[in-house]
This record gives C-alpha cells, sequence and structure tokens, in this order.
C-alpha cells in the first residue's frame, strides 16, 4: 500500500506523561474512505493517540502524516480537511444549536450552510434550542455537526457514544454509516466492542499503548479460533476446583478449544456448538453436578481482548 | 442559503458569540450595569450637600412672630407658651421667643447647643431690624456652592476605573478558564480558526460593552447628580479605552494557565482587591503613608482613576495626564507580552 493510498500513516509513535507512557511505540495505517476503530480500555492511550494525529498533541517521537501532509508543514492546509469531534468537549450552553453550528462554520473555507447539518444531524427541532437544554445525545451529535463543517475528508471522532443510552447510540451509529457511505475516512476509537464491529472495517485493538492485534473484526474473531463461548456456573457447593467439578473432562469434549475460570464461571471457547453443548451436558450430568446458569454466544471483540490481556475491556 | 453567504468572517463570528454569551447571563448585566449605578446613586445621596439648613424656633405672640419672619433662615412657628416649652424641650425648634415683662425679648435655647446659639443671634438681629435698626457697614453674600468639589464627583471618575477593571478582567478572565475547563479553547484550535482571532474577539466586544458601560454611568452621573465633564471627550475616551485594554491584558494573563473557576477567582481577587483599596475608588490615595505613594502610583488603578478625575474635574489634556499614560501603556505591554507567551491552549 503506497502513501497516496493511505489516509494516515503514523509510525513507532511515542508519548509519554510525567509517570506515565501512553503511547510505546505505536504504528497504525489507515486507508483511504474505511472507518478504522481504535478498540481498547480506558487509559490504553487511545486519546492520546488520535490527539497527536490531529496535531493537538506533539509526539515525543515518531511519524505522523496524514492526508499526505505532515502537522510540522502544513497546519492550516490540514485543519481545514479534518472533521474532528473531542471527548469530552462541551460546548457553551448559552448559545442556540444553530449559532454553535454557524460560528464552526466561519472557521472553514468550504462546506455546507449551518442549516444543512442541522438538517443531516436531525437536529431540526432544535435548531433554535439552547446548547445548555439538550439531552446527552443531541449534544454528541451537535459535536458531530460540528466536525462536519468543514466537508472534511477525514473525521477523528472519540469516543463519540460514551455515556449515552443505547437508544442514542444506535441513532449515532446510523449517522455515522451516512458519513461512511460519502465516502469520508473515520477514525474512530471506543471502549465498546459492539460499537466497534457494528462500524469499523478493520480495528486494531490497543492496550498499554501499543498495538495488540489488527484486522477486520470477523478476521481478529476468527484470530482467536473459536466462534462460540460458552459460559456456565453451577452450584456453590460444588466450587469447581479439584474437589468439585473436573475441568479436565471438559477440554477433552470435541470441539473445546480452551477453558477458563473466572469468578465461578466456566467459560469455553468452542468451534463447534452443536457437538460441544451436549457433550457439556453429558459431562455434567455424569459428574452429577447441578447446573444454576448456561449461555452461549457468538465470539466477539471483547473475547479477543480478553484472550489476548486475560482482563475485559471495561476492567478499570 | 448559498455557501458565500454561509462563509461569515470568524472574528466576527466570535465577537458575535462574546455578546450572546454576556447578555444572556443576567447576573453579568447586573454586575457591569446596574451595580455601579446603584452604588453611585447610594452613595451620592449619603454623601450629598445638604441646603442651608433652616432653623425652627417658637413665638408665643403674633407680633414676635411677624418680626422674626423677616429672617428667611428661620421657620418661626407662632405656639402657646406651653405648646412652645413642650416644643423646646424635644427639640423640635431651637428657641422660644416671648416678650418680657419690660418691653424686652426673652430668649429660652440651650446654650451648648450650636443651633440655639445661631437661632439666638439670627432672632435678635431680625427683631433689632424690625423696631428699625439700620446696620452700620452694608454686605452682600455670594453663595458658593459649585459641582467638583462634592463628594459625587470624586466618586464618579473612582467608580468609572473600578468598572473598567473589573468588567475586563472577570469578562475576559471567566470566559477564558471557563472555556479551557471545558475543553473548548481545545476544540476551537482544533479548527482552522486562526488563534489570533480568538483573542481579537475579546478585545472587539470589549470595546463595544466599554462604551455601553462608560456611557450609562457618566450618563447616571451627569444627569442625576451633575458631575462636571471638564476635559475633553476625546481624551476621555482615549482614557477609557486605555485603561480597558491594559485592565484586558491584565485579565489575559490571570487566566492565561488556570484550568478551574475556584483558581481563577482567587487569583482575579488577590489582583484586584488590594487596588480597590489603595487606588483611590472612594477616598482619595494620599491617605496612606507617603512611603507608599510610588507603589500606589504605580497601580494601573490608580493611574487610571487619577486620570480620569483630572480630565473630568480639572480639565486636564492628555499631555497633562502623560505620567499616568505612560504606566497604563507599560502595564498593558508586559501583561500582554507575558499572557501569550504563557497562555496554556487547550
Amino acid at each position: 500500500m503506497t502513501s497516496a493510498e493511505a489516509a494516515l500513516r503514523v509510525r513507532n509513535l511515542r508519548k509519554a506523561y510525567k509517570d506515565v507512557v501512553a503511547v510505546d511505540g505505536l504504528d497504525l495505517e489507515v486507508y483511504r474512505g474505511e472507518c478504522f476503530g481504535l478498540l481498547g480500555p480506558n487509559g490504553a492511550g487511545k486519546t492520546t493517540t488520535v490527539e497527536i494525529c490531529e496535531g493537538l498533541t506533539v509526539p515525543d517521537s515518531g511519524d505522523v502524516e496524514v492526508l499526505g501532509m505532515r502537522w510540522a508543514a502544513d497546519a492550516p492546509k490540514l485543519r481545514q480537511r479534518l472533521g474532528i469531534q473531542l471527548q469530552d468537549t462541551q460546548l457553551s450552553e448559552k448559545l442556540t444549536v444553530f449559532e454553535t453550528i454557524r460560528l464552526f462554520r466561519s472557521f472553514f473555507e468550504r462546506g455546507p450552510a449551518p442549516d444543512a447539518v442541522i438538517t443531516l444531524m436531525q437536529l431540526d427541532e432544535k435548531r433554535k434550542a439552547r446548547v445548555g437544554s439538550l439531552s446527552g445525545g443531541q449534544k454528541q451529535r451537535l459535536a458531530l455537526a460540528c466536525a462536519l463543517v468543514g466537508d472534511p475528508a477525514f473525521l477523528f471522532l472519540d469516543e463519540p457514544t460514551t455515556g449515552l443510552d443505547p437508544q442514542a447510540r444506535r441513532q449515532l451509529w446510523e449517522l455515522i454509516d451516512k458519513f461512511k457511505l460519502e465516502g469520508r475516512t473515520i477514525l474512530l476509537t471506543t471502549h465498546y466492542m459492539d460499537e466497534a464491529e457494528r462500524l469499523c472495517d478493520r480495528v486494531a485493538i490497543v492496550d498499554h499503548g501499543k498495538q495488540i492485534a489488527l484486522g477486520t473484526p470477523r478476521e481478529l474473531v476468527a484470530s482467536i479460533g473459536a466462534e462460540h463461548l460458552v459460559e456456565f456456573s453451577v452450584g456453590a457447593e460444588f466450587s469447581v476446583d479439584g474437589a468439585g467439578l473436573e475441568l479436565g473432562a471438559l477440554r477433552g469434549i470435541d470441539g473445546v478449544r480452551e477453558v477458563r475460570m473466572d469468578d465461578g464461571t466456566v467459560s469455553m471457547q468452542v468451534t463447534e456448538l452443536h457437538l460441544a453443548v451436549p457433550a457439556l451436558l453429558d459431562e455434567i450430568g455424569r459428574q452429577g453436578i447441578p447446573l444454576t446458569e448456561l449461555r452461549t454466544h457468538s465470539a466477539t471483540l471483547e473475547d479477543v481482548f480478553v484472550a489476548l490481556t486475560g482482563r475485559h475491556l471495561r476492567d478499570e | 442559503m448559498n455557501e458565500a453567504l454561509s462563509r461569515q468572517s470568524p472574528l466576527l463570528q466570535l465577537t458575535r458569540v462574546r455578546f450572546l454569551e454576556f447578555l444572556r447571563e443576567p447576573e453579568a448585566l447586573f454586575w457591569v450595569f446596574i451595580f455601579p449605578i446603584l452604588l453611585a446613586a447610594g452613595l451620592g445621596l449619603a454623601f450629598r450637600n445638604r441646603p442651608p439648613e433652616v432653623l425652627g424656633i417658637a413665638a408665643v405672640t403674633p407680633e414676635l412672630a411677624n418680626s422674626l419672619r423677616r429672617e428667611k433662615l428661620l421657620d418661626v412657628r407662632e405656639m402657646d407658651q406651653a405648646a412652645a416649652e413642650q416644643a423646646l424641650r424635644t427639640g423640635k425648634v431651637a428657641l422660644l421667643a416671648a416678650p418680657g415683662p419690660h418691653g424686652e425679648v426673652t430668649y429660652r435655647y440651650d446654650d451648648t447647643n450650636t443651633e440655639g446659639r445661631t437661632a439666638r443671634m439670627l432672632a435678635q438681629q431680625a427683631v433689632e431690624s424690625a423696631a428699625g435698626r439700620v446696620d452700620p457697614v452694608a454686605s452682600r453674600d455670594v453663595p458658593m456652592r459649585e459641582p467638583g468639589s462634592r463628594y459625587i464627583d470624586f466618586l464618579i471618575p473612582g467608580l468609572l476605573g473600578m468598572n473598567l477593571m473589573g468588567s475586563a478582567i472577570w469578562g475576559m478572565g471567566f470566559t477564558i478558564v471557563d472555556a479551557r475547563r471545558k475543553n473548548l479553547i481545545k476544540r476551537l484550535i482544533a479548527t482552522p480558526m486562526p488563534r489570533y482571532t480568538y483573542l481579537a474577539s475579546f478585545a472587539l466586544s470589549r470595546i463595544v460593552l466599554l462604551v455601553i458601560e462608560v456611557v450609562v454611568l457618566l450618563g447616571f452621573g451627569v444627569l442625576a447628580f451633575h458631575v462636571p465633564v471638564r476635559g475633553s471627550l476625546a481624551a476621555f475616551a482615549v482614557l477609557c479605552f486605555l485603561g480597558s485594554f491594559t485592565f484586558s491584558a491584565l485579565g489575559l494573563l490571570t487566566a492565561s494557565r488556570v484550568r478551574t473557576i475556584e483558581a481563577a477567582s482567587g487569583i482575579m481577587n488577590l489582583v484586584m482587591m488590594p487596588m480597590w483599596i489603595v487606588s483611590g475608588v472612594f477616598f482619595s490615595a494620599q491617605r496612606f503613608p507617603d512611603a507608599l505613594q510610588p507603589v500606589i502610583k504605580a497601580l494601573p488603578l490608580t493611574a487610571v482613576i487619577d486620570a480620569l478625575r483630572a480630565n473630568m474635574l480639572q480639565g486636564a489634556s492628555l499631555a497633562q495626564v502623560a505620567p499616568q499614560i505612560g504606566i497604563l501603556g507599560v502595564w498593558l505591554v508586559v501583561c500582554f507580552t507575558l499572557a501569550l507567551k504563557l497562555f496554556r491552549w487547550r
């Protein structure tokens, strides 16, 4: 892939704050027109990475090339072509939606009229409402509107749905889908695995400032070698150790790849559900242990993260 | 709306936003416009110069009362002996005049009280001239109650200076720190907005607010208290602008790094409080010891107030307040340069 086709190239990026290394030798390549996700837990260095790419933070070392340009040489030109939504920006509460968008529109040489962006972001009813009176989802759509007023070639969205209710999240996802159809490149950070799976063409999983996996959501899920997860728990008196349930017997079942214990819950990575589940039930029946809970689900990026780090994404 | 229309100058848009934010903050409107007027009105009334006092006296016969009424500074009330004595005891009148048994006039009053003694002199004079006395030496009175020497005349330039300082420092400091705290400044610099337009929008909105602020307070002083403006209005305007920009630079400096409103309030109060006290807003800065005078004179609020007083009360030209202009210029340049160096854009 040549740099003409990459919208963003990051090489060996490092950034340390006083006592913590936020980004530790990160490489990234985002292709033009794709939606690329940076997935990782809080504190993984996602925001620092994005803010370096946005030219807001200066890295300690490493190279960043955005749309074929570099911040040191082309900052004003670059700014005209990027749409940026920061985490935790509170827009002025005393202005109306229209006034806010008109202000941001005035900074860009070209782009749609404020009212067109308001319609696009489904904020027509709130056009004259003060920002302070908007709901969380509406505020987030306004933040997106402010990112879109310059008709950007490249959109940076830092945790766009954090703190929103499920309905507002789905609405925002649909809007982000629209930008993808319009051919914009998107770099999105999130710690929601469902969001990354739903929106992203490719995902880089980052942890402690390093990339630990890269691929399409499907590739990443496939990389752990199991398509399904089976989780179950048993009565408390049959604590799962040598005296209670024999884990060794479970590992021998056809189609089971790995068995882990987590807080009294057993979770098994399984390739063939239709073989593994009946065998599991037989085995538990044979050992005479009562089952209190049984769940199966298709493997997700969350499971990828767990498989790679032994931790959950939402663990603080 | 087509594209050309929808794109407007960032500076104008930012300035417009400054205004909207200000106008939609009722507290700010109160402190900037209403409070100084209330203060001026209150202090102006409390310290107003009273008209010459008229002394109340009691006369017990109509003849005596008629003679006494020749004196305009006496408020003569005719009443019977008992009522007159009661009025004297309770302080409603300062003097009781009654005819004596041998054609003389007797005066009853408290001789330790200035009002009583004055009433006695005025009453005797009135009775004598009514009886035909001619003054051997003629006299003529020229009353002097000139605007410019009253407390309100001293106060209005002080309040103007205080208002220039307060609105510039609060207006600048709070808005910037609040925007930084909310990551709004960071969001703005993530756009192609030229950074100077952000600062320039404060200067522009300041100019307009300044005009309104000064006109309201000065207009009130002139209309309600006939406070004089003896210097040229152009020089007055120059001093107001210079003062306001100096305080804006000081406000920018106080807000250049802090991230919380609490820290900002602390710093701003620390900067302004000493000047409220020593710079001669409510009383002359001369009252402080001589050793402190050079320091007090070098403060920007002292310079603004001294220059405004000289302009309004003595009609001083800009050349005559050159030292104050010099002091303000130094503060302006130093604060602005430092603020730009220190300013945290995120």
